[in-house]
């Protein structure tokens, strides 16, 4: 991890073509940090050196969507085909996008969010090249309670638990997901998107990039309102700009999306929970009140498992 | 009878000789027809005015869905003194994680 930094930044330098005179402006340096990802940057380029043990084949056909026509305009695409391996992880890069500003909740692009998901969904798998592997929403929400389990016992991590044992399998990663496969992101939040110079909204990170249930896309923000976190207008916005740009994970009808929400939004508040108590026994801290607010919502769920009936009526 | 909503079991409560039906699950309340205007007039009597007159009947269902197990008040309007405070405070970090 140590050595790998520099020599993240060094691939960065390169692919920047900087000189020893040369203006390169700043910033530069370290945009992430983390066990599943190291990125820095260097002027306009960013290199990201990907998970440890990240399969290349299954990253190589994801760059490969990523850099295809068809998501132009979509997925920021790379500026190298093929990941390279620098101290055993597999390195790509890509252009530097500005982020959505942290402080601005107001700012925050729920409408481009919608639209590029949306867009993302509306492209058929088959024009890809390579066909993608299952996009990894469930996959990842296991791990997070997978990582709960092997942590020290605590007390809000019996209502995560009970949360998830009411999810059915696919959305716990333990079956295929039934419905036509869609492509998906897999792991929207505000962080996966980045502005060009162009003015243009683009999704990044395709770590997690692949085929499944469309409404895991929407069902983070879903779980953010149905928490608390998101006001109603905020997220009406988002699934309105959704349902404008012709997304399919929702009925276009207007008539309530929870039917098809429910499962993915539960399976990502359990996610959540499950990562911040994580997170608060490593730090030796108490869950803070955002944090609460999704283990309650945990409790509510085991009380209330998913309907899986039709609705009825008064 | 079940939530038109969420499908959590409405328990009946009577305020002041209104019926109204609120949900186990997503806290939605119904009123039946004329219950909106029997509450509002009411209200009147406190402050002393006369009721409007009865719109035709249309349940009152909140303005953006939410899920049984969705926070209390969530998805019920605009609260936000309620919301605005967690929003901000989660906004920075919460939002831009996995």
């Amino acid at each position: 991890m140590t050595a790998l930094l520099p020599a993240l930044t060094a691939q960065a330098k390169l692919r920047a073509h900087h000189t020893p005179d040369c203006a390169c402006s700043p910033p530069h340096g370290v945009l992430a940090d983390r066990p599943d990802a190291t990125v820095a940057r260097h002027g306009q380029v960013v290199a990201k050196a990907h998970a440890p043990g990240t399969p290349e084949p299954a990253l190589t056909a994801r760059l490969a969507a990523a850099a295809h026509p068809a998501l132009a305009g979509t997925l920021l695409a790379p500026l190298t085909p093929r990941p390279t391996r620098l101290h055993d992880r597999l390195v790509t890069l890509w252009p530097y996008g500005a982020p959505v500003d942290r402080d601005d909740p107001d700012a925050a692009p729920w409408e481009a969010a919608a639209a590029l998901l949306a867009r993302l969904h509306r492209t058929p798998p088959t024009v890809l090249p390579y066909p993608l592997p299952p996009m990894r929403g469930p996959e990842k929400a296991a791990r997070a309670v997978a990582r709960l389990r092997a942590a020290a016992p605590h007390p809000a991590a019996s209502p995560v638990e009970r949360a998830w044992a009411v999810l059915p399998a696919w959305a716990r990663d333990e079956a295929p997901h039934p419905g036509p496969p869609h492509l998906c992101h897999g792991d929207l939040h505000l962080g996966q998107l980045v502005r060009t110079p162009a003015d243009q909204w683009l999704l990044i990170d395709i770590d997690d990039l692949g085929t499944g249930d469309p409404a895991w896309d929407l069902a983070r923000p879903a779980a953010w309102y149905a928490c608390g976190l998101l006001l109603p207008e905020e997220w009406t916005r988002f699934l309105n700009a959704y349902r404008a740009a012709g997304g399919p994970a929702v009925p276009a009808d207007g008539s309530d999306p929870w039917p098809i929400l429910d499962v993915p939004a539960r399976a990502l508040t359990v996610q959540t929970a499950a990562l911040a108590i994580t997170k608060a026994m490593a730090a030796e801290r108490a869950l803070d009140e955002v944090e609460e607010t999704f283990v309650d919502a945990c409790r509510r769920m085991a009380a209330v498992p998913p309907d899986l009936a039709p609705i009825g009526t008064k | 009878m079940q939530c038109p909503k969420c499908h959590a079991p409405m328990h009946t409560y009577n305020r002041n000789g209104v019926q109204i039906e609120q949900c186990s699950g997503c806290r939605g309340i119904f009123l039946d027809y004329g219950e909106l205007e029997a509450l509002t007039r009411l209200e009147n009597q406190w402050s002393g005015h006369q009721a409007p007159p009865a719109p035709p009947a249309a349940p009152a269902y909140p303005a953006a869905p939410a899920p049984a197990w969705g926070a209390p008040h969530g998805g019920h309007g605009s609260h936000h003194g309620h919301h605005g405070h967690k929003r901000h405070k989660s906004f920075g970090h919460m939002l831009f994680s996995s």
